[in-house]
C-alpha cells in the first residue's frame, strides 16, 4: 500500500508538533522516521495509524483519503514502545483479539490456526499459554508484532519498537525484523531516535527536525550528502572546526578543503572522527594530545588545538600515540557548512 | 540473616528496643479501647436482655422495614455511583478536555464535606422553601423526608468512592491498551469490556464495597433529609439511634449488631480482594528489562 502524507499540520495546545510534513511512501518500503526527542517523528505516525488526527494537509492510504477514518477502520498494524500487550490475556489470546473483534468472521479453528503461524512466523511457537508478564521484553516484542500483524494490516507502524530492550537483544531483532519485512512484503515506517537503528534497517531514512523534515534518502544518500549541519552532526559524532571561504575553498587552520557552492565568508568544517589523521609534519592544525582511548577496534585520541578548540579522532590500533605529544591534525575529508 | 551479618548492620532509625515496644504498646492501647471494646460492647449488650429480646427486636416490623430501607437506599445508590465512578474516571484519565483537573477536585467534595452539610444543603435546595421545593411540590413529587432524599443524600456522600479506587490505576495503565484494541478494530463498547474493565476489576470491586459499606452506614447526611419518620423513612443507622434514645438500649445494640456484621464482612471481602488484587498485580506486573 502507497502512503502519502501531504503537508500534514498537528497542534497540540499552543504548541507545533507537525509543522507541514509532505511524504510519499512506497508500496513495500521500509521507512525510518528519524530524529530527536520533540521533533514530531511519533506525532507523524500516529497521524498515519489514525490513532491522531491531522489538523490540516491530508494522508492517504493508496487513492484513498484516509485523513478522516478513525483508527479502527484503517487497517494498519501498531506495534507500541511498551507492547501495551493485554496484561488478562495469554501470548496466544493476545494475537488472537485482533481477529476476534474483526468484523470478518473467522471461525475458532481458523483463528487458532492463524496465531499458530503467527507464532511460529515471530519464533515464538510453544509460548501461546504464557502470559506477556512471563516472557522477556525480546519476546513481549515479537507478540505485539504477531499480534499487529494478525489483521493483515495495509500498513505496518512501529513507534520505537526496540526502545526499551538492551543492545544484544535490539540487534537481534533488528536484523530479524528485517527478515519479515522482505518475507512479507509489507509497507512499515518505524519511529526511531536512533541513528544506528534507522541506518541499519531502513530503506529509506527521514529526518526531521521541530515538526520538518530535514533530509530523506537511502542510508547511503543520507550519510554521504546530509545537505545540513543539523543532519551531519545527528547522524553521528563530528568534530567542528570553525572555517574561512574563499574562492570555492575552506580555509581552518593549515587545512584547506573544497567548498564549492558555500559563499566567501565564515563558515564550520565539519570532520567526523574517522576523516581526521595524526601526523608528526605539517601541514595541518597544530595540536597537543590531551587523551588516548582505547577502543577494540582503534584508538581514540582526543587532542587541543592551539586555538583551544577539542578535536576527535581515529587512529589505527597500532599507532603510538600518547597524551602530551605535539604534532599536527590532517584532514582526508570533512564538509562545510555556510554559518 | 546469620548472627554475624545482624552484628555488623548498622541500627536502623528508630531501631531502638525500648522505643519499640513503647510505640506498639500505645497503638494497641488505642485499638483495644477505640475499636475493639465498642465492638465487643455491641455483641454483649445486644444479647444482654437474652436471645429472645434480641429475636424480637431484629423481627420488630421497624426494624425490618429499617433494613429494607438500608438496603434499598444500597441497591440504587451502589449501582448508580458505580456507572458514575466508571465514566467519570474513563473521562478524566483517558480524554483531554478542558476543566478535567477541576471536575477530579469537584467529584472529591464529598470526601472533605461533612455529611451533614450536605444534608441541609439538599434542604436548600429540595426544601419546601428551597430552589426547586415550590415547584417539585406542586407537581406532587417528594424528595425530602421520602425515600428519595434518602437515595440522593447517599448517593452524594459515596460519589467519590468508586472513582477514587479507578482513577490511580487507570492514570498507571495509561491509553496504550484501549489505543491497540482499537487499532486491532474492536469497537469501544468491545474495548471497554475486553480490555479495560478485566485490567482495573479488582479496584473496581474494592471501591463498591467500600461505596456498600458507606451507603449502609451513612448517618449524618440522612438524618437531615430523612424525617426520621419511624417504619417509613428510617433507615438502620437512624432506627439504632431513635430505640437508643427511647431507652431501648437492647434493641439499639441488637440493630447495630447488624451494621457491625455487615462491617465485618465488608473487611473480610476487602481483605479477600486485596489479596486477589495483589496476586494479580505480581502476576501480571512487568518486570523491568535491566532487573530481568
Amino acid at each position: 500500500m502507497k502512503i502519502r502524507l501531504e503537508n500534514v499540520v498537528k497542534t497540540f495546545d499552543t504548541f507545533r508538533a507537525v509543522k507541514g510534513v509532505s511524504l510519499d511512501i512506497e508500496s513495500g518500503e521500509l521507512v525510518a522516521l528519524l530524529g530527536p526527542s520533540g521533533s514530531g517523528k511519533t506525532t507523524i505516525l500516529r497521524m498515519v495509524a489514525g490513532l491522531e488526527y491531522a489538523d490540516g494537509g491530508a494522508i492517504y492510504f493508496g487513492d484513498q483519503d484516509a485523513t478522516d477514518i478513525p483508527v479502527r477502520d484503517r487497517g494498519v498494524g501498531f506495534v507500541f514502545q511498551h507492547y501495551a500487550l493485554f496484561p488478562h490475556m495469554t501470548v496466544a489470546q493476545n494475537i488472537a483479539f485482533g481477529m476476534k473483534v474483526s468484523k470478518v468472521k473467522r471461525d475458532k479453528a481458523a483463528i487458532d490456526a492463524r496465531v499458530a503461524d503467527l507464532l511460529r512466523l515471530v519464533r515464538l511457537d510453544g509460548l501461546g499459554d504464557r502470559f506477556p508478564a512471563q516472557i522477556s521484553g525480546g519476546q513481549r516484542q515479537r507478540v505485539a508484532l504477531a499480534r499487529a500483524l494478525s489483521v493483515d494490516p495495509k500498513v505496518l507502524l512501529l513507534d520505537e519498537p526496540f526502545g526499551a530492550l538492551d543492545a544484544n537483544v535490539r540487534h537481534d531483532l533488528r536484523r530479524w525484523l528485517r527478515e519479515i519485512h522482505s518475507e512479507l512484503g509489507i509497507t512499515t515506517i518505524f519511529v526511531t531516535h536512533d541513528q544506528e537503528e534507522a541506518l541499519d534497517l531502513a530503506d529509506r531514512v527521514v529526518i526531521l527536525k521541530d515538526g520538518q523534515i530535514v533530509r530523506q534518502g537511502t542510508p547511503q544518500q543520507v550519510c554521504r550528502d546530509p545537505q545540513s549541519a543539523f543532519v551531519m552532526k545527528f547522524l553521528g559524532d563530528a568534530n567542528v572546526l570553525s572555517a574561512e571561504v574563499r574562492d570555492g575553498r575552506a580555509h581552518a587552520g593549515g587545512l584547506s578543503v573544497d567548498a564549492s557552492g558555500i559563499p566567501d565568508g565564515k563558515a564550520e568544517l565539519y570532520a567526523r572522527p574517522a576523516d581526521l589523521d595524526w601526523s608528526a609534519q605539517a601541514p595541518g592544525i597544530a595540536a597537543t594530545i590531551s587523551r588516548v582511548l582505547d577502543r577494540p577496534d582503534s584508538r581514540r585520541v582526543l587532542a587541543v588545538t592551539e586555538t583551544g578548540e577539542q578535536l576527535e579522532f581515529d587512529v589505527e590500533p597500532e599507532r603510538q600515540v600518547s597524551a602530551g605529544e605535539g604534532g599536527f591534525v590532517t584532514l582526508r575529508r570533512g564538509k562545510v557548512f555556510a554559518v | 540473616m546469620s548472627a554475624v551479618s545482624s552484628h555488623r548492620k548498622p541500627p536502623r532509625v528508630g531501631d531502638n528496643t525500648v522505643f519499640r515496644r513503647a510505640l506498639i504498646g500505645i497503638v494497641l492501647v488505642l485499638v483495644a479501647f477505640v475499636i475493639v471494646a465498642p465492638l465487643i460492647i455491641i455483641g454483649v449488650e445486644a444479647f444482654s436482655k437474652g436471645w429472645a429480646i434480641y429475636r424480637d427486636t431484629i423481627l420488630h416490623p421497624d426494624t425490618r422495614h429499617a433494613i429494607m430501607l438500608t438496603v434499598l437506599a444500597a441497591l440504587i445508590a451502589v449501582p448508580v455511583n458505580t456507572a458514575f465512578g466508571i465514566a467519570a474516571a474513563w473521562a478524566i484519565t483517558k480524554f483531554d478536555f478542558w476543566g478535567r483537573r477541576f471536575l477530579l477536585v469537584v467529584i472529591e467534595i464529598p470526601f472533605s464535606v461533612s455529611p451533614i452539610v450536605a444534608g441541609v444543603a439538599y434542604l436548600f435546595v429540595y426544601g419546601l422553601q428551597g430552589l426547586f421545593g415550590p415547584v417539585l411540590d406542586a407537581y406532587g413529587i417528594k424528595i425530602l423526608f421520602a425515600v428519595p432524599g434518602i437515595i440522593i443524600a447517599s448517593m452524594f456522600v459515596t460519589a467519590p468512592f468508586v472513582v477514587r479506587e479507578l482513577i490511580p490505576l487507570m492514570q498507571a495503565q495509561g491509553r496504550d491498551l484501549e489505543e491497540a484494541s482499537t487499532s486491532l478494530g474492536a469497537s469501544g463498547f468491545r474495548t471497554f469490556f475486553s480490555v479495560t474493565l478485566p485490567n482495573v476489576k479488582w479496584a473496581l470491586l474494592y471501591g463498591v464495597i467500600l461505596c456498600n459499606a458507606r451507603v449502609m452506614g451513612e448517618f449524618g447526611a440522612v438524618s437531615v433529609v430523612s424525617g426520621n419518620i419511624r417504619g417509613q423513612t428510617n433507615t438502620l443507622p437512624l432506627h439504632i439511634e431513635l430505640l437508643y434514645h427511647d431507652y431501648q438500649a437492647a434493641g439499639a445494640f441488637a440493630s447495630a449488631s447488624i451494621l457491625a456484621l455487615i462491617a465485618v464482612l465488608t473487611i473480610i471481602a476487602k481483605v479477600a480482594l486485596e489479596r486477589q488484587g495483589a496476586g494479580r498485580v505480581r502476576k501480571t506486573a512487568i518486570p523491568a528489562e535491566k532487573t530481568a
